[in-house]
């Protein structure tokens, strides 16, 4: 029994179906996750990749320094890293927050790449002819230049999305439970693994398509040449 | 063109270097205010950077640059510019310029490419600036395409808008880039045309970097022609055009020559 659900375990698909609003319960562990981790990679990505092109270069040099860094350090080294020493520190984050976040930083190095290639790939002209207008730097990158960028980052954006809802099993190394952890607790205590890890296994698959297809939906709702930010 | 008033244009002794490409040589160049002038000669003669470099998107090694009695460098400026930002914006604001590739932004409606300018950097309401960009479309034969959106409209029509979006800001000074040299032959005319009406504009100074010597002959009160990052020759059109003193003015002007003198 687990959070008052019984198992049954007289057949495989009996098993399956009783131990389905556990895995359940980890779905929206691992959905909240995904979306907040995303969020925040999103915004961390774009600072960094805003950062990055700066010509101020002891602002950039930094943040390439950082990026790179974060890139090239496994994801579980800087999950323990935020679990166990920012306490040490005084920076005492629940379990599910500081998986989130580290999924979040760590996806926000890729994702200042993706917007990186977005941005240098609106041609020169359309910096000129905003420069001719008189617009800010601001006001260039928040009405010319990412909206321009953003229809064509979107299908990195969507790997990468797919890429972290299948990372998300990490965080049942601190402790959060996730649907991955929860088939392995049921495993320990029935012994039987191939039922709860198959479920689970399903579940990211159509997890995946379905988030692979709603980007895709969004690439063809979006007009090629931009959007409009404001 | 009066010769006792401040020149609005001056460049003192500038010059522009790419590597070790020098673009423009000690350059000495005024322009007076009202005054159209058309930048002809070779390319790669630097004719298209005297633009660049007004519009501040290029930088200068050595030399002075005023516009309107400011100076481009500011005394102690940091950056590139040696300029802050706030006073690179006060030059701009004094500027427009129109490219050769158009540079419309494609995410935009054409009426929405002539407002956001004058929306966001100068304050206007978004009513102020539509009726500014509505009088402007008329003004270029484009008041029905305000909906389109660039990749709508042919090359001429684009122009026409970038035209237009220029004129917006109210520059003092219009840079015209090469504007008709990305254009198919047919539709040279309906741009040229537009300009053509500009240069009526008697406090508008016009700078137009051009290899159409007949319209050039035809809008400019002054023609200067640029050899090595230099100006060879300059004066009214109907002399330096028609009988010019230089050789390589001669040269470069021989096929128009001809075709004069053939009366095509």
């Amino acid at each position: 029994m687990m959070y008052g659900f019984h198992w049954d375990l007289s057949n495989p698909l009996a098993f399956a179906w009783s131990i389905l609003p556990i895995i359940l319960i980890g779905l929206t562990v691992t959905v909240e996750a995904t979306i907040l981790g995303f969020i925040v990679s999103l915004i961390i990505g774009l600072a960094l990749a805003l950062l990055r092109r700066t010509h101020t270069r002891w602002v950039a040099w930094p943040t390439a320094v950082v990026i790179e860094f974060i890139r090239d350090t496994p994801l579980i080294v800087q999950l323990f890293f935020l679990y166990y020493v920012l306490p040490q520190f005084g920076i005492l984050l629940p379990a599910f927050l500081t998986g989130a976040l580290a999924l979040g930083i760590q996806y926000s190095a890729y994702m200042s790449e993706v917007y990186r290639a977005g941005l240098d790939a609106v041609p020169h002209g359309q910096l000129e002819a905003a420069t001719a207008l008189n617009l800010s730097r601001t006001r260039m990158y928040v009405s010319i230049i990412i909206p321009q960028a953003i229809p064509r980052i979107l299908p990195a954006m969507g790997n990468y999305l797919v890429s972290m809802i299948k990372d998300t099993p990490v965080l049942s190394v601190v402790t959060v439970l996730e649907m991955l952890g929860l088939a392995r607790i049921i495993g320990d205590r029935t012994f039987r693994y191939l039922v709860p890890l198959t479920l689970v296994g399903a579940i990211f698959l159509i997890l995946s398509m379905t988030a692979s297809a709603g980007v895709r939906r969004l690439e063809r709702a979006l007009p090629k040449s931009g959007i409009l930010l404001r | 063109m009066t010769d006792t008033q401040d020149p609005i244009i001056k460049f003192s002794d500038v010059t522009k270097r790419f590597g070790d490409l020098v673009v423009l040589d000690h350059f000495d160049f005024e322009v007076n205010l009202g005054e159209k002038v058309a930048l002809i000669g070779p390319s790669g003669s630097g004719k298209s950077t005297v633009l660049r470099i007004l519009m501040t998107l290029e930088t200068i090694q050595e030399g002075q640059i005023e516009l309107d009695g400011i100076p481009y460098r500011e005394p102690g400026g940091h950056g590139p510019f040696h300029a802050s930002a706030k006073h690179l914006h006060n030059i701009r604001s004094r500027v427009g310029m129109v490219f050769q590739g158009f540079n419309l932004f494609p995410h935009m409606s054409v009426l929405r490419n002539i407002t956001e300018a004058p929306v966001v950097v100068l304050g206007l309401s978004k009513r102020e600036a539509k009726e500014r960009a509505m009088q402007l479309l008329e003004m270029v034969g484009l008041a029905d395409k305000a909906d389109a959106f660039p990749t709508q409209l042919s090359g001429g029509q684009k122009q026409r808008v970038a035209i237009a979006r220029a004129l917006a800001m109210r520059p003092r000074v219009m840079l015209f880039d090469e504007p008709t040299s990305a254009l198919d032959p047919e539709l040279v005319g309906e741009v040229q045309e537009v300009i053509r009406g500009l240069a009526h504009e008697h406090d508008l100074t016009m700078l137009l970097v051009t290899h159409e010597m007949r319209f050039a002959r035809e809008i400019a009160d002054r023609v200067c022609f640029f050899d090595k990052g230099r100006i060879v020759e300059q004066g009214p059109p109907a002399e330096v055009m028609v009988n010019p003193q230089e050789e390589r003015t001669q040269n470069f002007l021989a096929p128009y020559l001809a075709d004069r003198q053939a009366g095509v």
